[in-house]
């Protein structure tokens, strides 16, 4: 796959090795250019103006959700809500969905490697109505034990939420299965798919989960754009939790009635351009089309693990067979931080620290690691240079 | 960007085998630093004796090559002082990482601290250098129990 030439940012820096997709991905020309043409040619606002430009924009808008519907395969456009992101994607379940069903005694599950947008809401949800959260554990591999899970289940449970790919092993989780135990019992079920969406299939109608959240830009689309997918049985139940404009229905001094999900969930101007910038993401995706990204990077991912295990200095956190393009690892003698800033003065961009995944790190018992992550524009000679990035980096600090 | 300048030997060397790395039992101050986006993690202890003299000081915890090496450094350059002559040490090494030391005698009070000047060239990594300076401020200023947090 060679796309280099369609991201700008490598023209700006042609030698930069960007090994951070995980975090953030680059934008291709195509989403820069329907931005950019967007705002100079077809900008108004929407579902509000009665003149050609509003006009115009809303149907664009309109087309941006159905875009993500026919892309995650979900039933209808009515099941997309657009939020600023992921996070935002997930502090709408909790706090629009659950909080507004829970019971007294109720249970939440988690696992120990969710990354903090799927921690902290259920976290800051079960301390505030005195419920329990649990953690499914994590085997030393990255793995999740299914059987250990299923021992967490009982009449108390009442949602599940599990990320899809860890935003730090990589681990693929079986989602499908806990899909089906939630199912099996009458727990609902969100699926943090951040790290998954711009690195496979993913399929809504045969997944069925409750939830599904992603974010724009780690898709090779804008930021402050995200999707929340919430299944017609949640749209039924959910709250809205931010209220104002193009939400409502009535607003009368006495009160106010709500319009229908999905923009009911979508209170004030929202993203609009950014929705539009998405549409133009996925239209790049299906042009590359997803399989072969997937292929592409796990190619790498494949070349990159297989270089770094012949080295003894180096040790990879999370060793799953099912695996996406993440690998978090740490040098002897070199802490994160140091490799980080070592790495960048070889135009190498890699992640170090905690990741926004504290209690990862802790389960794991290390305080930072090193991470690259691959997206669409790494190739092989960018995995060479890494790898002797790393040898340099131990001649600095004197090994 | 000059890496060697950064990763000087000395550097590296208190970085490997960091001096006063250690809990002190009998502590009479203590700060915790923590810088959160990064996770250095330190805890600082010191005594002082009734003629405000640093007796002893050693420091504890997790971080990168420059806050760690910062650290021991401090460390070695404190201990015996006075905590008034600690507290300008303290001033110049924060105003030689964030702004310009002009005073070239105020260089002289920081020896061989002056190293670290290099740091200023990564802004990002100016924070793990003032970490421990931070803790100590803190210890200073209050004897127990004290987390100052660079974010």
């Amino acid at each position: 796959m060679n796309v280099k030439k369609d991201f700008p940012i490598f023209d700006e820096y042609p030698n930069l090795v960007y090994l951070d997709s995980g975090a953030t991905t680059h934008k291709p020309h195509k989403v820069i250019n329907t931005i950019t043409e967007f705002y100079q040619k077809n900008y108004g606002t929407v579902h509000r103006g009665i003149y050609d430009l509003s006009v115009k924009s809303t149907e664009e808008y309109n087309q941006a959700r159905k875009c993500v519907q026919t892309f995650i395969n979900s039933k209808s456009d009515k099941n997309i809500i657009f939020t600023r992101g992921t996070t935002d994607s997930i502090n709408l379940a909790a706090f629009g969905y659950l909080e507004n069903t829970l019971k007294d005694n109720d249970e939440i599950i988690i696992t120990e490697i969710e990354h903090h947008a799927n921690f902290v809401p259920w976290q800051q949800l079960a301390k505030k109505h005195n419920i329990s959260l649990k953690f499914a554990p994590i085997e030393d591999d990255g793995t999740l034990n299914l059987n250990k899970f299923k021992e967490l289940i009982n009449k108390k449970t009442t949602f599940i939420a599990v990320t899809h790919i860890s935003n730090v092993l990589g681990t693929i989780l079986p989602i499908k299965e806990i899909i089906e135990l939630a199912k099996e019992n009458n727990a609902k079920v969100l699926i943090d798919g951040a790290q998954a969406i711009a690195h496979q299939k993913v399929n809504i109608q045969d997944l069925d989960p409750d939830f599904y959240c992603f974010s724009g830009h780690k898709m090779y689309g804008p930021t402050g754009i995200g999707i929340c997918y919430a299944s017609d049985s949640i749209l039924e139940q959910m709250q809205p939790i931010t209220f104002g404009g193009d939400m409502i229905e009535t607003v009368k001094k006495e009160g106010t009635t709500f319009t229908q999900a999905p923009l009911k969930f979508e209170a004030g101007t929202p993203p609009i351009v950014e929705a539009i910038g998405l549409k133009s993401a996925i239209n790049y995706i299906d042009e590359k089309n997803i399989d072969s990204i997937k292929i592409h990077e796990d190619n790498l991912t494949k070349i990159a693990l297989k270089e770094m295990e012949k080295i003894d200095w180096i040790s990879i956190i999370g060793s799953a067979q099912k695996r996406s393009s993440t690998i978090s690892f740490n040098i002897d003698g070199i802490h994160p931080h140091d490799l980080g800033t070592i790495l960048d003065t070889e135009n190498i961009a890699i992640r170090v620290g905690h990741h926004c995944a504290q209690p990862t790190m802790k389960r794991f018992n290390v305080p930072a690691t090193a991470r690259v992550s691959f997206g669409i524009y790494n190739n092989e000679n960018e995995i060479d240079l890494f790898i002797k990035s790393l040898h340099t980096a131990r001649e600095v600090f004197g090994f | 960007m000059n890496l060697k300048k950064l990763y000087q030997q000395v550097l590296l060397d208190h970085n490997k085998n960091p001096r006063n790395f250690k809990v002190l039992e009998n502590a009479t101050h203590y700060a915790h630093g923590v810088n959160p986006l990064c996770g250095d993690d330190f805890h600082l202890f010191i005594k002082i004796n009734s003629d405000k003299i640093i007796t002893d000081i050693g420091f504890h915890g997790t971080g990168c090559a420059i806050s760690k090496s910062v650290s021991s450094m401090m460390t070695t350059q404190v201990i015996n002082k006075t905590t008034e002559e600690v507290s300008q040490i303290k001033d110049e090494f924060i105003t030689l990482l964030t702004k310009e030391i002009t005073n070239q005698e105020a260089k002289k009070i920081l020896g061989h601290l002056t190293l670290f000047e290099n740091v200023k060239e990564f802004p990002i990594r100016v924070k793990c250098a003032t970490l421990i300076w931070r803790a100590l401020e803190a210890a200073l200023q209050n004897k127990m129990e004290k987390k100052v947090s660079t974010e």
